[in-house]
Formats: structure tokens, C-alpha cells, sequence
């Protein structure tokens, strides 16, 4: 009897237990709530830390006064001027190489003002700040930049421009852009989801609809799974080995005739990709197969359709918006993965826009990776407005999936 | 006389369609094997090499192949120091994010704290990078006077790894949580057990294995993580267990490597396949493993 009344107290001794065992219980609810906010907070930190580092003060000087190239004041030079001014300072290779680039006559006014001080004026950057400190401290700013740079401009500036976009790469971070390396990202999404889609939904069909029950199929299945969490820099050695360099003659072009190049290109980069989101693509396209009802393949079946005429008139087109979200996850890791693409090759610095396969290339990661470890500051910033154009990418292939899935949902 | 074939027809555009399928399902084995043999060929030069042996390899504490120094240690350290931190922050608040989302928050809450995990889970892990070198590795210096902390180092890469897991084993657990059948919470209930008595001694415990898988593939993906310690850990080998040293990883030495100009047929190639190999094979044993636990859970609950 004795025994028992530990377990079970009664009168102010049950109460006391009780009231002790909801305090326990409210501490700890506290406690995993406050694990999702530290989550939260993680976040919001980082797209703070993102959005802090892309806008803010700088302070440049000329190194050349604009006055020495012309006599009319700067923001009233029309794009004729500019052109001229170029003309006449600038030495005749460099302009006809220029020229040859985007001719002359076809550029903008925004364009040409921007040779005109990426060339002539040549801007250099003594000091940024990030986007908190110019917006709290910059009476300290200004102060700080009339004593230490008393030449400098100080300006409060947005390093994400629709300049940024459509600028190749430059050695000036002022003056660089991602137009390259978003090109060379799109190229790799579709070398990648050619090779990918077909690929990963044929494997899909023929593991949910045609293979036996045996263990062939169930090696596959486990082999899949496990490639899925294979690291990225492994598949990039892969790359590397078989794409890069065993079958240089045909990722170099060699083999159609191109001169040129080594392995080290969109194409080999793009299957190295392709193979790296296989199994992601498998495992989606797998998923939302499963998810047709046996009704509708039956049915099919009762008609006397054959396996084949099933699954592409009946079992496909109703698999069709979760195959669609697979490929969008595909998508978006192909544009996020930055390891294979180092070990593959990527080019950091280059500023001609990828024409052909066989182009070397660089990508809107390896931009960042590559800005983010450089020392100065200015390229934080451009690191920072380049995450900007990569998680906006990334946003607005989500934003289509979480579309796609909640229709898919509702029909279902 | 209009008599019905009933036989089988030979469709040979079917045959010709299945016979594609089944190569398309069967490529995932050759892109194993693949990745094996490449791995393996050049490892295998690596080691052939002879001046390398496996006592050098593993008792060596440093790295530095083309001085004839193969201590692969100098690079595990780091990674284990890194995936250590990440862990230590992933797991705890991995699972009180999954609790609390399966066993405390109304469907208005989880839609909208689901969301913010998957954001957080899509995040290329570059800019996890940019993250931990540019705000968190300054934040840290306000903690840690002078010296002792290098501006690249070891915590930092930890920390902010250990933010980029969370979401992987918040949901791995949740989903094993929510998979333990209701009777046996409102069989806690009918004891006059709390929320927190019937969360903690019942259902995580029946979802302990799931929990476990979570953790291990959590474990996985931390050592093959490659570009926040490529840019936030150091770079340049290491052989040292203190977190606010700066050191490199398997991962980030193969990366900052093979970024490099590397010509064929040298120690340096060859060497990395010999570590990207290991990557390969400890990472297969974890997701083997991992994927046995998940397996016996199942069957346990389906």
C-alpha cells in the first residue's frame, strides 16, 4: 500500500506535484518554441546580413577629373558626346575592340557614361559602409570621410542596378556584373533538365509501372536513395574524371570541329548537374506517379489499352504537375550548387556571354564564392547584390512550385 | 469463321519503349559504379605511389602531398570538428523545432513555421558562406578577444552549418513524430499524463529511431558540406581540435585544389580523389545506415 502512495500523492501533496509538473511542462514548451525562434531569427540574420552588405555609403575618388576630358558638366552629357569623348581618349585598339564587342552607335547613354568613368575617369573606392551604419551613423560617415578622404565623393548607393544585371564581369567591382554568369547559370538549368527530366522520369515509369518485384529493382531503388545523399564534390569528381577529361574530345567541342576550348565547359558542367539532380528528379517523379490512383490505370487496362498506351495517355498526364514541381527542386538546386562547378572547372573571371556548349562559363554562385573570398569590401557588396538576383531567382521558382503542388492537391 | 485472335501480339514498339525505361532506370547503377571506379582508379595511383603508404596516410598530421607529407588527419580534424558544432547546434534544436511543430502547434501555426524552415532548407549553401565569414565570424570576434580567434575559423563554419542541418532534421523528425499513432498519446492522456509527459516519455521515444535516421543523415550531409568551410573554415590544412583555429576540411581542400590550375597525373590530382573517396565511402555507410534504421521503424508502424 505504502508503495503505491508515491506514485499516486493525494490531497495537498497531489496538488503540489501538479502545479510543479505544469511549470516543468511550461518551461519546456517555452524551450521548443524558442528553438523554431532561434530558426527564425537565423534567417531573418542572414537576409539582413544579405541586404545590409548590397545598399549603403561609398566613398570614391576620381582619379582623373572629368573636367580635364570635357568642358560640358557630367550629368549633361548626351550619348553623341560620350561617344566622342571615348572616341578621342580612349587608344584606337581598345576602342575598335569595344567597338567590336557592342558597336559604338548602338550603345546607350547609360552605357557609354559608364565606359566613360569605368575607362576615362576611372573611379576608385576608398571605403564602403554597410546599409545600418549609413542609415544610423552617417552624420560620423561624412565627418569621417571630409577628415580621412577630403577629395572623395560620398554616395549612397545600391550595388543591385539593372546595370548589375546586364553588365559582363569586371576586374572594378564598381563596374561588374553578373550578365555572364546568369547566362551561364541558365545554360547549365537547361543542359541539366534536358539530360535530367527524360532521364529521371523514364526511371521513375519504369520502377513504379514495369519492374518485376525482385532484387534487381530493389538494388536500384536502395542505389537511388543513396546517390540522393551522396555530396555534391563527389559528383563534381565524377565530373571532372569522366566528363572533363575522359571525354574531353566531345565536351570540348573537339569532335564537331571546335578548337578552341578544353573539357572545361557549360557542357560538361551541365551533365555533371544533370547527373548530380537524377536521383532527386527519380525520387519526385517516383512520388507523384505513385499518387495516380490504380483506379484510372484499370480502367485504362478494362478497355483493352496496352501498358504502354496506359501510362501515357492515363498514368503521365495525371503525374504531370508533381513531375513539374520535381523538375522546379531540380531547377533550383542546379542554381544553387556551387561545389561541383568549382572542381568541374568554372571560370571566375571571363566576360564573354556562353554561345555554344562548348563555352567556358561561370555561374551565379561561383560569382559570389568567388567575390565573398576576395578581401576587398566592395566585392562584399557585389557578393551581396549577386545573393540578391540568386535567392530572387530562386524565390520565383518556389513561389511556381507551391502553385503547381496546391493545384495538384486540390485535384487529387 | 470471324474467329477472335486472342493471342499475345509481339508489339515491338512497346518492347523497344520498355527496354528504354529499363535503361533509364539502370543508369543510377552505372553512375555508382562510375563514381566508384573514377574514385577509385585514381586513388588507387594515389596510393601506388611509393612513397605514400596507409602508415603515413593515417599517422601523418600533416598534409601537404607535394612535399611528400600525407597525413590525411590534418583535413578529418576539421571536418569533424565543424560537423561536431553543427550537430551539437542541428540536433538540439532540430528536434524541440520538431516537437513543438507536431505536438504543440495548431494547423495556423505550422502553416506558417513549415515555410520558414523550407526557406531556410533552400538557401544555397554559398550564401550560408557569404553568412558565416560576414556576420557571424564579426559577431564572434566581439566574444572573443585579440588573437584567439582567427577571421577564418573553425566555429563560425560550425555554427552556421549547424543552421543549414536544422531544417533537414527538424522535418526528418517531425515526419517520424507525426508517423507514432494517436492511441498512444490519448492513451498518455487517459493516464492524466501533461503535453510534455506524453511528448518526451511516449511518443519520442516510439519515434527514437526515426530521430536517430535524422540525426545520421544530419551527420552525412555536414561532412560533405563543402562551401561555407570553403569559405568561412580557412584554408589550408590543419591539424588542430580547437574551433577558433582556422582549418580546412576534406571538402574545402578539394574545392579550393581542383579551383586551382591542376594538371593531370600529379600527386595533387590524384590525391584528392583519394580523399573524395573516403568522403564517398563514409558518407554511403551513414546513408546505408540510416536507411536501415528508417526501414525498421516503418515496418514497426505501417
Amino acid at each position: 500500500m505504502k508503495r503505491q502512495n508515491d506514485h499516486f500523492p493525494t490531497g495537498d501533496a497531489f496538488y503540489s506535484s501538479l502545479r510543479k509538473r505544469y511549470l516543468t511542462a511550461s518551461i519546456w514548451q517555452t524551450a521548443f518554441f524558442s528553438a523554431l525562434l532561434i530558426a527564425i531569427i537565423g534567417l531573418t540574420a542572414l537576409l539582413y546580413n544579405v541586404a545590409d552588405g548590397a545598399f549603403g555609403y561609398v566613398a570614391y575618388e576620381y582619379k582623373k577629373d572629368p573636367a580635364t576630358f570635357t568642358s560640358i558638366p557630367v550629368n549633361e552629357l548626351t550619348r553623341d558626346d560620350l561617344q566622342a569623348i571615348l572616341k578621342e581618349n580612349l587608344s584606337s585598339g581598345a576602342y575598335k575592340k569595344l567597338d567590336n564587342e557592342q558597336p559604338m552607335a548602338e550603345r546607350s547613354q547609360s552605357d557609354l557614361y559608364t565606359l566613360f568613368l569605368e575607362r576615362l575617369v576611372q573611379i576608385d573606392t576608398q571605403a564602403t559602409w554597410s546599409m545600418t551604419d549609413s542609415i544610423f551613423h552617417g552624420g560620423e560617415i561624412r565627418a569621417e570621410v571630409a577628415k580621412k578622404y577630403p577629395n572623395a565623393t560620398l554616395e549612397f548607393r545600391s550595388w543591385l542596378t539593372p546595370q548589375f544585371l546586364t553588365t559582363p564581369m569586371s576586374s572594378k567591382a564598381e563596374f561588374a556584373g553578373v550578365r555572364t554568369a546568369v547566362l551561364g547559370s541558365l545554360w547549365l538549368v537547361g543542359i541539366a533538365i534536358m539530360f535530367a527530366l527524360p532521364v529521371g522520369v523514364g526511371a521513375a515509369v519504369y520502377l513504379q509501372e514495369y519492374a518485376p518485384k525482385n532484387w534487381l529493382t530493389s538494388i536500384i531503388q536502395t542505389n537511388i536513395n543513396n546517390l540522393a545523399g551522396v555530396p555534391s564534390i563527389v559528383y563534381g569528381m565524377l565530373g571532372l574524371a569522366v566528363f572533363v577529361r575522359t571525354l574531353e574530345a566531345l565536351t570540348s567541342g573537339a569532335a564537331f570541329g571546335v578548337t578552341d576550348s578544353n573539357g572545361r565547359t557549360v557542357l560538361s558542367a551541365g551533365l555533371t548537374m544533370g547527373i548530380l539532380v537524377l536521383p532527386l528528379m527519380i525520387i519526385n517523379a517516383q512520388e507523384a506517379i505513385k499518387a495516380v490512383p490504380d483506379s484510372l490505370r484499370q480502367a485504362a487496362y478494362g478497355v483493352g489499352a496496352t501498358r504502354l498506351q496506359t501510362v501515357w495517355y492515363h498514368v503521365l498526364p495525371n503525374a504531370l504537375p508533381g513531375i513539374l514541381t520535381g523538375s522546379i527542386l531540380a531547377i533550383s538546386r542546379t542554381l544553387g550548387e556551387t561545389a561541383p562547378l568549382i572542381v568541374v572547372g568554372a571560370s571566375t573571371f571571363i566576360t564573354v556571354d556562353p554561345e555554344s556548349p562548348f563555352s567556358k562559363f561561370t555561374a551565379l554562385p561561383i560569382q559570389i564564392y568567388n567575390w565573398t573570398t576576395r578581401p576587398q569590401p566592395e566585392f562584399h557588396s557585389i557578393a551581396a547584390g549577386a545573393i540578391i538576383v540568386l535567392l530572387a531567382m530562386l524565390l520565383t521558382l518556389n513561389a511556381t512550385a507551391i502553385l503547381l503542388r496546391n493545384r495538384f492537391q486540390r485535384r487529387l | 469463321m470471324n474467329q477472335l485472335d486472342l493471342r499475345k501480339k509481339p508489339r515491338p514498339g512497346e518492347a523497344l519503349v520498355q527496354a528504354l525505361l529499363f535503361l533509364a532506370g539502370i543508369l543510377s547503377i552505372f553512375v555508382t559504379i562510375a563514381i566508384v571506379y573514377e574514385l577509385g582508379k585514381e586513388a588507387m595511383l594515389f596510393f601506388n605511389d611509393p612513397d605514400v603508404t596507409f602508415a603515413k596516410f593515417f599517422s601523418m598530421t600533416r598534409w601537404q602531398p607535394g612535399i611528400g607529407q600525407y597525413g590525411i588527419i590534418a583535413l578529418v580534424s576539421a571536418t569533424l570538428v565543424t560537423s561536431a558544432i553543427a550537430i551539437l547546434i542541428a540536433l538540439p534544436l532540430g528536434l524541440f523545432s520538431a516537437i513543438f511543430l507536431s505536438e504543440y502547434a495548431s494547423l495556423r501555426a505550422r502553416s506558417v513555421l513549415k515555410p520558414i524552415l523550407e526557406i531556410l532548407a533552400g538557401i544555397p549553401t554559398v550564401v550560408y558562406g557569404y553568412f558565416a565569414l560576414l556576420f557571424v565570424t564579426p559577431i564572434l570576434k566581439l566574444f572573443f578577444s585579440g588573437d584567439q580567434l582567427q577571421s577564418y575559423n573553425m566555429l563560425s563554419a560550425g555554427l552556421v552549418m549547424g543552421i543549414m542541418i536544422l531544417p533537414l532534421i527538424a522535418s526528418m523528425s517531425e515526419d517520424a513524430l507525426s508517423a507514432v499513432p494517436r492511441s498512444l498519446r490519448e492513451g498518455a492522456y487517459a493516464m492524466g499524463a501533461t503535453k510534455l509527459e506524453t511528448s518526451v516519455q511516449i511518443v519520442l521515444p516510439a519515434a527514437l529511431s526515426g530521430i536517430g535516421a535524422a540525426v545520421i543523415v544530419g551527420i552525412s550531409r555536414a561532412v560533405g558540406e563543402t562551401m561555407i568551410v570553403a569559405v568561412a573554415a580557412g584554408a589550408g590544412p590543419n591539424f588542430s581540435f580547437n574551433p577558433l583555429d582556422a582549418a580546412e576540411t576534406m571538402t574545402g581542400h578539394i574545392a579550393r585544389i581542383s579551383g586551382g590550375d591542376l594538371s593531370y597525373n600529379t600527386i595533387d590530382y590524384t590525391s584528392l580523389f583519394a580523399i573524395a573517396l573516403m568522403l564517398f565511402l563514409v558518407t554511403l555507410v551513414l546513408n546505408l545506415i540510416s536507411q536501415r534504421v528508417v526501414n525498421r521503424f516503418r515496418e514497426r508502424y505501417e
